[in-house]
């Protein structure tokens, strides 16, 4: 193994760089969008949110104070190791183990294809998109096998209702997924970006805003977040499944979930928000286009917590009538008229005007639609 | 490029999906089985990438790991009577069974060393860039009535499906009972 | 094109040594005291009752079954995707046929209630 170990690092040399620092700023991402989902879902509730933790105990980091509790999460993580590991007596010690790590897995290996900049990516696999989607599939059991291990009732529904959503609604993300690759052409994820141009226009947004809800929409229920986050429904079905969870384990589960999140979002903004694109800037230095990338996740983050303190949950019948009813359909659908589009006209320009009169009517509409809704 | 890690990596790989294939036959618990069946599946879209067929690859995990093993999951889950069996048939017949393995492996490794025609290639001639669009082009042209059929039998599975679904409202049962 | 996997690898080496190192550090740090109440399963506080591995319901074996097949007619249009330009209308008819024979299918199930979740 440890032939294998100085190989694989003189192979990769300056690739274990960025992968460390990829890591290092997704983990360090992951506290701080804990942290941050508290502060927003206070302010949305109209509470103050966690604002006692500072760093008082290193003298040079004193003023930062407790004010604003920027300490939280690292606080969290001590107290999370610090905490007894309980098995249940009757669970599976050995894939109770294993579940949070498959987990892990499958939310940190996905970040590997996603580019930062024009030609920086951990790995630039010419079917990169494809992989992410493989790799989400093996996301299913984590979930699964951690509710069948712990041998509780609520943990065994919630991880029995979890892998069905995300099996449901893995159709729909195919789909909208391939929209997009009859918009760009390509599977790789860098040229999936580049041919979006630094024009917004040429983003799949605009070209695609039909199949970027549809994803986003998915993108929701594959990270088990509200308003799909019935697998872990706390007034029914108690933690879900990680109910018998506790310590590093359940660490793990709150750190794959959070990576997910964050996965999902840069994943979002490759196929949908042009990537690393700078808008009206083509071929922009590499750390601009860092610049902008994270800028676009960090926006499509602040999205996500804001869709979860904004919606309630749905029932679970509800929830499988969205997938295979209504999400299924619509994103065939969808792929139709883009591919029509693609077919017949030769360029997807018909589709962005299209997507921007709907779009400037639906905000005609609702301004229109104000006072009415006032007297209701 | 350096051979020697690749080969270390594909004999990684091997030794998961040789490793896991036994934990599927001997097991007695059939959760563990499964489990053991979804690291042979990731081993062997392993090998694929191996084989420069990365749609394979993808393919292998998508459909089966993401598909086919949780279909196999809930039906173990279905029937609570098979997780909690110890699963031992009790027709042994050792020395007939050791007898066809010996001569399978023996056909195997004969067809190794002596009949298979290895297509060897050199690295420069080797498979660029993705399998995507030729299989895409194959589909759409040569083999677009077999593409047709697939369709057809995929929705004769789906009809099938239905028709159990069908049969299920009879008893309809709550979730978890 | 092999090269261009081995980032993979060492990122899945990566994962797998960071999560066993973390549930690891969890074990070697935390305090062990258990007793045979705090090991018993959480039920809503009361004692447990029966098994927890009871049987499900099928409607799950069946999405699962609908999502292989749904599955398959997605990873078919891959292939189909990336090429699309090259086709013209002549693919598009081709995998418009594909889908409607699916959606055939998808009716069917719909009109049988096989998608009823209640």
């Amino acid at each position: 193994m440890n032939a294998l170990a100085l190989l694989l690092v003189m192979e990769l040399g300056d690739r274990f760089a960025l992968m460390g620092v990829v890591l290092g700023v997704l983990l360090t991402a992951v506290a701080y969008t804990v942290y941050a989902e508290r502060r927003i879902a206070a302010f949305i509730q109209n509470r103050t949110g966690p604002d006692r933790v500072g760093f008082d105990l290193i003298p040079q980091l004193k003023f930062l104070k407790g004010a604003i509790g920027l300490g939280q999460p690292l606080a969290d993580v001590i107290k999370l190791l610090m905490k007894e590991d309980v098995v249940p007596e009757n669970a599976n010690k050995f894939v109770h183990a294993l579940a949070p790590l498959i987990s892990l897995f499958a939310a940190l290996t996905t970040i590997a294809v996603v580019p930062y900049a024009k030609g920086v990516a951990i790995a630039d696999v010419n079917i990169g998109i494809l992989y992410i989607l493989a790799i989400t599939s093996l996301g299913v059991y984590g979930i699964t096998l951690s509710g069948w291990a712990s041998n509780s009732k609520y943990s065994l529904l919630g991880g029995l209702r979890s892998s069905a959503q995300m099996i449901s609604y893995e159709l729909s993300m195919g789909l909208a997924v391939v929209s997009v690759v009859v918009l760009t052409n390509a599977l790789n994820m860098g040229e999936i970006v580049e041919s979006q141009t630094s024009n917004p226009l040429n983003w799949n947004v605009c070209r695609n805003l039909l199949g970027f809800i549809i994803f986003t929409t998915a993108a929701f229920a594959e990270t088990n977040r509200a308003p799909f986050d019935l697998p872990e429904a706390e007034q029914e079905l108690v933690g879900g499944y990680h109910t018998e969870y506790s310590s590093m384990k359940f660490a793990l589960f709150f750190l794959a979930e959070y990576a997910n999140m964050i996965v999902a979002c840069t994943v979002i903004v490759t196929l949908f928000l042009g990537g690393y694109q700078v808008p009206f800037w083509t071929d922009a230095p590499w750390f601009v286009q860092v610049g902008a990338f994270i800028t676009k996740t960090l926006f499509m983050m602040f999205v996500f917590i804001w869709v979860r303190w904004t919606l309630p949950r749905f029932k679970y019948n509800q929830l499988m009538d969205l997938g295979w009813k209504f999400m299924l359909p619509l994103g065939l659908f969808n792929l139709l008229i883009v591919a029509s589009t693609i077919v017949i006209f030769g360029n997807s320009l018909p589709l962005s005007i299209l997507n921007l009169v709907l779009v400037a009517l639906c905000v005609a509409g609702s301004f229109a639609a104000k006072p009415q809704s006032k007297m209701a | 490029m350096n051979s020697l890690a690749y080969q270390i990596i594909f004999y990684l790989f091997a030794a998961i999906i040789v490793g896991s294939a036994a934990l599927v036959v001997i097991s007695k618990n059939i959760i563990h089985s499964a489990f053991g069946l979804l690291f042979t599946f990731f081993g062997v879209a392993a090998i694929y990438v191996y084989l420069n067929a990365d749609f394979i690859a993808v393919t292998q995990i998508v459909v089966y790991v993401g598909g086919i093993l949780v279909l196999l999951l809930f039906g173990v889950m279905l029937t609570n009577k098979i997780t909690q069996a110890d699963l031992k048939t009790e027709t042994l017949n050792p020395v007939p069974g050791l007898l066809i393995t010996l001569s399978v492996l023996a056909m195997l490794l004969y067809t190794f060393y002596f009949r298979a025609k290895w297509v060897t290639v050199p690295v420069d001639q080797q498979l660029r860039g993705t399998v995507v669009e030729p299989i895409g082009i194959a589909t759409m042209t040569t083999y677009v009535l077999p593409f047709e059929i697939v369709s057809i039998v995929l929705m004769v599975a789906l009809l099938g499906a239905a028709y159990i679904a069908r049969a299920d409202r009879k008893v309809q049962t709550k979730e978890g009972k | 094109m092999i090269e261009a996997y081995l980032p993979i690898f060492a990122m899945i080496v990566i994962a797998i040594v960071l999560g066993v190192l973390l549930l690891t550090l969890g074990r070697l740090l935390g305090p062990k005291r258990s007793n045979s109440e705090k090991m018993s399963t959480y039920e809503s506080g009361i004692e447990p009752v029966g098994t927890a591995k009871a049987r499900i319901s099928v409607k799950y074996y069946l999405v699962a079954m609908f999502f292989i097949i749904f599955d398959i007619e997605v990873i078919f249009m891959y292939p189909w995707a990336v090429n699309l330009r090259e086709f013209g209308v002549s693919g598009l008819v081709s995998m418009i046929t594909f889908a409607l024979l699916l959606l055939v299918g998808y009716f069917y199930i719909l009109k049988k209630g096989g998608l009823e979740w209640n």
